[in-house]
């Protein structure tokens, strides 16, 4: 990244909660051709939460999956605020296996608050869903990239994360627990969620620091948030290098990588006796 | 319910109230209260509804694994403290010196009925068995173990979900674990998972849903979402069996519903039918 991001995570948390922010939806006719959005899990339904669907990047098929938020009240009750239901995630698990067999590459957009919370969502097995994406995705003969294009709320977000390479918009932040939560366990008091915010270490930079991401993306040069045909051109430019850089790599290798880039995560001591 | 009235009322009577010195265990599905010795006798079963109460990982491997067969592994990994965050060291060490472990997970290598196995246990007194770096690294190496000597995994899961004091990197054990036991899928080895008191949140959506064959300990309480956090989304109570075994059966997420005490004979026939037949365990140094 050229140039430092001064906002603090509170900062970040409140710009990517504006409603004003770009979504999905922006992005798609700015970043991509030819696109086709494919319904449902082929079992209970169509999860308006996580869109799929095919479309060229820069002339190459690719598959892209993404959770959707909405700007008024139709749009995010018609993405449930982008909180995915289990069939959501079934969704995404059908279109990636498709983009197996036809050897397209599969683009990962992640914006939740995090998985929903129901009982339909117990009902319909939401700790399943998200375990078998983890499992599947780990092991998908294409290549898989992942960009965080707001909030990376936990679970649902990392089911949608298992990739060769993770990005993050550089105000996108990523996230164990929800700053609210962090804040009601830490001191038992929700309403400390901006201190919280920064205890966590959630932002783009530290997802870089612990190399869980391996790229920024810039949003504007001049700073001005939620600069859409900026931060288009930016995505499209690392996508289209990623996903080439990616493509040419031998598959075999590319698995071993994907494997090793989760397997090393973690801090630990070990004493040997 | 004449009888148990009649009982309150000798009870009463003869001023046999519960001594307050005696340690008793308040069942949380039904609510009866039973001394703690008795419960102990009992194999931590409630006398009334059944529900299987938890055990210490020492416990479970003790009636699991056959007697002298286990042999730990990776048992030196303790959590650093990568976010640094508030009070989070103090809590590790305390807990250590409390429980007599380095973290929420036991694993290592046993004989079931004299069947091979790589054997997972954690333990949910260490921070609701929260996972962590540590536990996260330890399963993955008992799932890369068992893969490469050709092994099956018995998982016994517990947890409260994510360690949140280890931010970001515990939500990424989630991925690995799930690598590691995809890994050992592709060995063509069986995983049975055992699911007992409580598993939720990110052990959930990881490695315990991921069995070849689950397993659950009656009424205990299995799902991915937090109770409360679901009943202040809905602002409505929730049935009592919501998100027990019996409710997870019922919904196709647990294959069966065993007791304890049919466990072990459970799963060495289980190991069997998938041909892991008996033999002794090599000496290893
Ligand atoms: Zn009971």
């Amino acid at each position: 990244m050229e140039r430092t991001n001064t906002r603090s995570a509170w900062e970040r948390q409140l710009l990517i909660r504006d409603k004003n922010r770009p979504t999905i939806r922006d992005y798609l006719p700015l970043v991509f051709e030819d696109f086709y959005e494919l319904h449902g899990d082929r079992g209970v339904g169509d999860d308006g939460a996580i869109l799929g669907g095919i479309g060229r990047l820069d002339g190459v098929p690719v598959t892209i999956i993404a959770e959707v938020k909405g700007r008024n009240i139709q749009e995010n009750k018609a993405s449930n605020f982008a909180m995915p239901h289990p069939e959501g995630y079934r969704k995404a698990l059908r279109l990636v296996r498709q983009a197996e067999k036809f050897h397209r590459p599969v683009i990962c957009f992640i914006d939740t608050p995090g998985a929903f919370c129901g009982i339909e969502a117990e009902q319909r097995g939401q700790g399943e869903a998200i375990a078998r994406n983890l499992a599947e995705f780990m092991s998908l003969r294409t290549p898989v990239v992942s960009i965080v294009l707001g909030e990376g709320g936990s679970g649902g977000a990392l089911a949608l994360g298992v990739c060769d390479a993770l990005a993050m918009l550089e105000n996108a932040l990523y996230s164990v627990i929800s700053p609210r939560g962090a804040a009601s366990i830490l001191w038992k008091d929700a309403s400390r969620e901006q201190e919280a915010c920064e205890v966590m270490r959630i932002t783009a930079e530290d997802m870089v620091d612990f190399g869980i991401a391996e790229a920024i993306i810039s949003e504007s040069d001049t700073g001005v948030s939620n600069d859409l045909d900026k931060i288009a051109e930016n995505l499209k430019e690392y996508l289209v290098k990623t996903i080439s850089e990616k493509s040419e790599k031998d598959i075999d290798l590319l698995l071993k990588e994907r494997y090793t880039k989760f397997r090393k995560i973690g801090v630990y001591t070990e004493t040997h006796r | 319910m004449l009888e148990d009235l009649f009982k309150t009322v000798t009870k009463r009577f003869n001023g046999d109230e519960p001594d307050p010195a005696v340690p008793m265990f308040k069942c949380p599905r039904c609510g009866t209260s039973t001394p703690q010795q008795k419960m102990a006798e009992l194999g931590k079963i409630c006398p009334n509804c059944e529900y299987h109460a938890r055990l210490t990982a020492a416990e479970r491997i003790a009636i699991t694994a056959d007697t002298d067969s286990f042999k730990e592994l990776d048992a030196n990994l303790c959590s650093a403290d990568p976010l640094e965050f508030p009070g989070y060291a103090e809590k590790v060490t305390e807990l250590q010196q409390k429980t007599g472990l380095n973290d929420a997970v036991v694993t290592g290598l046993c004989t079931i009925k004299g069947s091979r196995t790589v054997l997972i246990v954690m333990d949910s007194r260490f921070m609701m068995a929260s996972m962590g770096s540590v536990v996260g690294e330890k399963i993955t190496r008992a799932f890369e173990y068992a893969a490469e000597n050709k092994l099956p995994v018995v998982a016994f899961t517990a947890s409260g979900g994510a360690r949140m004091q280890e931010g970001i990197i515990s939500l990424m054990q989630m991925a690995k674990t799930s690598a590691a036991v995809q890994k050992h899928n592709e060995a063509g080895q069986l995983y049975i998972t055992v699911l007992t008191d409580p598993t939720t949140g990110g052990v959930t959506a990881s490695f315990a849903s991921l069995g070849d064959i689950i397993l659950a300990e009656p009424k205990v309480l299995i799902g991915f979402a937090g109770r409360r956090v679901i009943e202040g989304t809905i602002k409505q109570h929730l049935p009592d069996d919501f998100q027990l075994a019996e409710f997870q059966l019922e919904h196709g997420y647990v294959d069966m519903i065993v007791r304890r005490k049919k466990m072990r004979s459970t799963l060495s026939h289980l190991l069997k039918l998938h041909g892991y037949t008996a033999e002794p365990l090599k000496e290893e140094c």
